[in-house]
């Protein structure tokens, strides 16, 4: 299953969620404005984005550099705010 | 199921009536905060549970906010729960009200009915009961103290039975059943009634090993659905009510239906009310008969769901109908009973002519001579709406 049945009949009663996992459904990736991209020359493997992304969307690679998951980020800025070497720059969605 | 358990007749108020039914119902958890005229049923429940009667959790909590908050919680992790309030109280209960229902987490509340403030009035009206109407409950009214007692067991049964999980009320009017005694049967264990009542079997209850969700975000895509689901479920819940007030009126030998007529068949003129004044209107019609007056009266023991079908098919070929309501919805219509009346009865395509009646407001008696300016008023003008009994009109 990857999403909720569409009826009112189908659905669980109460309206909770008695499965896990089911936020891997919504693909917040599409809510994007702005999207980071690390620059790895800058990059110090201090993974202090990996521990602040609220999404989990910063992904750890085996030598501690890091890679983005853009299916689920929201494109909030946060890694590139807590970089400290300024590695992440935000790239407008779309553009130039 | 045969009447085999044995009861006692004894005298209580309506309060301590419902204190016994829950000690009966071997509550596990109580969750109350003390308002008149409910606080007797929670002062004897704490007896209960410290003298070691009643082996319950009763949380004394801070505020009829977290009375609820704390009886939704206990609710979901699978325990039997009650608690009690009125008026004020349950005007701060307001947004956990939906919640518990929303949820289908199945609590009973007693609700000692009394006049919303301001002024403030300590005595019966039936604002607080209904304020909870729309929010998804099951209600129940209460004639009796005995009726008080009965409708207290059967909420549980009806409340935690799989088919419907939904939270009840069980209304009695303030002082007048709260704090009167009557003579009522009452079973003598929780033992005995446990064969009507047996342990709560929860659904979907809270369990770290098989973690679900309560109370996610539900919006424009799914709130709808979900809502819908909600009221066809609430809908669905009168036959299984209808199934329990059998099984109970079996087992107790008292018999208890959604909608309670007296006369009502070759009636000219019938009366439409909730709670105790049914008691005082069953000795009016009475004595009408006895003066060759065509009248009769309905009562609903069950308010929320409202039972429709019952209700028309009692009064379809009444030619004046007087609805009571004990509150007034400002600036409407009428009543509260009197909009669901005839909503019911425009679905149905009958139309008497139907008269509302505000009475008995903040305590104010229901006495025979003003149920005699009632029978008046509603046979020979055609005014639709009274406040019985004020000085003025």
């Amino acid at each position: 299953m990857d999403r909720w049945p569409s009826k009112w009949m189908d659905l669980p009663i109460g309206g909770v969620i008695n499965i896990p996992g089911t936020s891997t459904w919504v693909k917040t990736g599409t809510w994007r404005s702005h999207r980071p991209v690390v620059d790895l020359d800058k990059c110090i493997k201090c993974l202090m984005c990996w521990v602040s992304c609220p999404d989990n969307s910063i992904i750890r690679l085996d030598d501690d550099y890091v890679d983005v998951d853009y299916t689920y980020c929201k494109g909030c800025g946060i890694c590139a705010n807590v970089c400290p070497t300024k590695a992440i720059d935000m790239i407008e969605e779309g553009g130039r | 199921m045969s009447v085999t358990v044995r009861q006692v007749r004894t005298g209580l108020n309506g309060d301590e009536a419902v204190a016994y039914a829950v000690l009966h119902a071997d509550v596990d958890v109580i969750s109350a905060y003390p308002i008149t005229p409910q606080t007797i049923i929670v002062e004897r429940l704490s007896e209960f549970v410290y003298n070691g009667e009643l082996d319950a959790e009763f949380i004394p909590v801070e505020s009829e906010h977290s009375a609820l908050s704390a009886a939704l919680g206990a609710s979901l992790a699978g325990a039997r729960v009650f608690t009690a309030t009125a008026s004020q109280g349950l005007a701060l209960m307001y947004e956990i009200l939906y919640i518990v229902s929303s949820l289908r987490a199945p609590v009973v509340m007693a609700l000692g009915n009394r006049a919303f403030s301001a002024p403030i009035n300590i005595h019966c009206s039936h604002d607080d009961a209904y304020a909870a109407r729309d929010a998804g409950w099951i209600q129940f009214f209460a004639e009796t103290v005995q009726e008080a007692y009965d409708l207290t067991l059967i909420a549980f049964r009806v409340s935690e039975d799989e088919r419907v999980l939904f939270p009840s009320i069980v209304n009695l009017d303030g002082f007048i059943l709260t704090h009167s005694i009557e003579p009522l049967h009452v079973f003598s264990s929780k033992d005995d009634v446990s064969k009507f009542l047996p342990e709560r079997d929860p659904v979907n209850a809270i369990d770290p090993d098989n973690p679900i969700t309560y109370g996610p975000l539900a919006l424009q895509n799914y709130y709808m659905e979900i809502k819908r689901q909600q009221a066809e479920a609430l809908f669905n819940s009168k036959k299984i009510i209808d199934e329990v007030f059998d099984e109970y009126s079996e087992f107790s030998g008292r018999r208890y239906v959604p909608v309670k007529k007296l006369f009502v068949d070759d009636a000219e003129t019938v009366f439409v009310l909730l709670g105790s004044t049914a008691g005082t209107m069953r000795h009016m019609v009475r004595k009408w008969r006895r003066e060759g007056k065509k009248v009769g009266v309905v009562s609903l023991t069950l308010y929320r769901p409202f039972p429709e079908k019952e209700f028309v098919e009692s009064v379809k070929d009444v030619e004046n109908l007087v609805v009571m309501d004990r509150s007034f919805s400002y600036g409407s219509p009428g009543g509260q009973l009197y909009m669901d009346v005839s909503a019911a009865l425009i679905r149905a395509g009958v139309s008497p002519r139907v008269l509302n009646v505000i009475y008995g407001l903040g305590g104010r008696d229901f006495t025979p001579d003003l149920a005699e300016k009632a029978l008046e008023v509603a046979t020979s003008t055609d005014v639709p709406l009274i406040w019985l009994g004020v000085r003025g009109d």
